[in-house]
């Protein structure tokens, strides 16, 4: 059930953001490819801070609640396997939630001749941006949700890990010049310049490889974790 | 010198075969010392006992005895602290794998996933435990057919009552066929007639595996196993058939008997008679007297009872072993109550079936 309230709550959200599209198309011509300027909107960034830790806080709290945990590991299964199901099953869930922009990018490209605005490419590699945030953030609410058995906890965890996360690509904006460490590797953890990139149409193997490598920690994390309960 | 590094991890691998192979073939499950810690307090210790192939074992114990834990590491949920423990002659610790292709666990609180389907769990469940696509079907729909579910196969779950819950809960543990089911209190919150038609299936159940049950509720177990294994405290008190276990307690061969006389001279009989240790005597409706003797061991009192009615002309209504429960049993080990708490514990339910004793007494 609240699969669906979550897609019809990314529904409103995408579709308000389509329509200040929408009017910005009205004013002026485009002058970017149409993905570019939706993620200026932040609906993008609302829609994965806020969906992403209700998509997964169920993943292992609720299992572990209901005790339905104790038949799932009593089956012959492995740990990794648990691990790995229960992120894809988030991810599909994620992926399918960005639907209805795939819809109205396609929309507004057939209402528009030529120029930037209609470039397939910047199209392509903004659902790729899209797929690899989202890795990380459900990663990030499965690790969440297999450290507690109660859903909400969950939710406010991955919540907080996920906008702290976010809030680091401000601290790079602010310490732009500063040659000094910190901002340096702030640098590479900053998501909305990583995104800035994937809309514009570039795909840079450093932020595909920061993408890989976090979701691979934070799965790997998850799966010590529900292995935890045979160290106890 | 390499030689010795090398061969020295081949070696441990043939031992921990050849102490697999080492459980005979009939045996399905050997616990060994299994020892369960917690921070500080011991869930179980010293644990050890054996169940053969084609048993229905009643797992006894008051809360916190130590049942689940000992199901949950049956189960490969979580290991023990020490000590090994077998099941279908494959080791749980080491082999969690193929043990658990082998079992059927249901929880106790039998966890299920309530926005589901029956059949449509049922297949779930089945597919987890590695049947393909078409077997899980076939095996689903047996389940559901033993289990009596196909009715509501396609209802949701959580708007099924209690019992038919409880059948989801065990369709699904012999949904792969396993060699061994490990039900952990599968009648919790049953009404009576829900009981006793699981209790059937229980039973129907322990024609083609071998079954664990843990239970407090005393009847079931009496009714449904044909051993006992009594837990308390984290330590196994006794493993033994129920009529056996109940023999033991009826050893001392107490002798309950209504006679008609004068209440004097019965205590005095009683009390001086060289065969008795004990007697108690306490009023009954119609100038009977109930009387209770224990003997000393090795004698029948009955017939002495018998002839002395006959002696002294007194009239003799009633006269039998007094008959224990398994819930004599249980209480008796659990609380180590000594023999003469037990038995007047037995009188007072005794006076508490019949309303007029009281009356008589006053």
């Amino acid at each position: 059930m609240s699969g669906y309230a979550i897609l019809a709550v990314v529904a409103f959200l995408t579709g308000l953001g389509f329509t200040q599209l929408i009017h910005v198309f009205s004013v002026s011509p485009a002058e970017a490819p149409i993905t570019e300027l939706f993620f200026e909107t932040y609906y993008f960034w609302l829609i994965v801070l806020l969906a992403t830790p209700i998509l997964t806080m169920r993943s292992f709290a609720l299992e572990k609640f209901s005790g339905t945990f104790e038949t799932l590991m009593t089956t012959p299964v492995r740990d990794w396997e648990v691990t790995l199901a229960k992120f894809s099953a988030s991810m599909i869930l994620y992926m399918v939630i960005w639907v209805p922009l795939a819809i109205y990018i396609g929309l507004i490209q057939s209402h528009i001749s030529g120029g930037a605005a209609t470039d397939y490419g910047a199209w392509f590699t903004a659902f790729i941006g899209i797929f690899l945030v989202g890795c990380l953030y459900i990663s990030m609410g499965c690790f969440a949700s297999s450290l507690t058995e109660n859903q909400i906890i969950a939710a406010i965890l991955s919540f907080a890990l996920g906008v702290g996360l976010f809030f680091l690509s401000f601290v790079t904006y602010r310490m732009e010049s500063a040659t000094h460490w910190i901002a340096a590797s702030a640098h590479y953890v900053s998501l909305v310049k990583h995104m800035n990139d994937f809309v514009r149409g570039v795909i840079d193997t450093r932020h595909v490889t920061f993408y890989l490598t976090s979701t691979g920690f934070f799965l790997f994390l998850t799966w010590k974790t529900i292995e935890s309960r045979r160290w106890k | 010198m390499s030689d010795t590094l090398t061969k020295t991890p081949n070696q441990s691998q043939t031992d921990a075969g050849r102490q697999t192979s080492a459980v005979p073939e009939d045996v399905m499950i050997r616990v060994e010392s299994l020892t369960k810690r917690y921070t500080g307090a011991h869930a179980i210790m010293n644990l050890s006992f054996e169940v053969k192939k084609g048993e229905i074992v009643g797992f006894l114990g008051p809360n916190g005895a130590g049942k689940t834990t000992t199901l949950r590491i049956l189960s490969c949920f979580m290991p023990a602290t020490s000590g090994m423990a077998y099941v279908a002659g494959r080791n749980v610790f080491t082999e969690s794998e193929e043990v658990r292709r082998r079992i059927g666990y249901m929880p106790e609180n039998n966890p299920l996933h309530l926005d589901m389907r029956v059949r449509e769990y049922l297949k779930f469940r089945s597919r987890l435990k590695g049947l393909s696509r078409k077997a899980s079907r076939i095996q689903s729909d047996l389940a559901m057919e033993r289990c009596q579910l196909t009715d509501v196969s396609h209802k949701i779950i959580g708007q099924l009552s209690k019992g038919f819950k409880q059948r989801v809960g065990l369709a699904d543990a012999l949904v792969h066929d396993p060699d061994l089911l490990l039900l952990d209190e599968p009648t919790i919150g049953l009404d009576p007639n829900q009981i006793r038609s699981f209790r059937e299936l229980i039973k129907d159940l322990g024609k083609t595996h071998t079954v664990l049950i843990s239970s407090h509720i005393l009847p079931e177990i009496e009714l449904t196993c044909n051993r006992v294994l009594i837990m308390h405290q984290g330590r196994l008190l006794a493993a033994d058939t129920p009529e056996k276990l109940r023999s033991d307690l009826e050893s001392r061969n107490e002798v309950y008997a209504e006679i008609k006389a004068p209440k004097n001279s019965l205590t005095a009989f009683w009390n001086a008679h060289p065969d008795v240790v004990e007697c108690q005597i306490s009023a009954s409706e119609g100038g009977f007297w109930r009387v209770t003797l224990t003997p000393k061991p090795g004698t029948d009192l009955r017939s002495i009872i018998f002839k002395a009615a006959l002696d002294r002309s007194w009239e003799l209504r009633e006269l039998r072993r007094q008959y224990h429960t398994l819930e004599d049993v249980f209480v008796s080990m659990t609380q180590n109550v000594n023999g003469f708490d037990s038995r007047s514990r037995m009188d007072d339910h005794q006076k508490g079936t019949s309303p007029n004793n009281q009356e008589d007494e006053d």
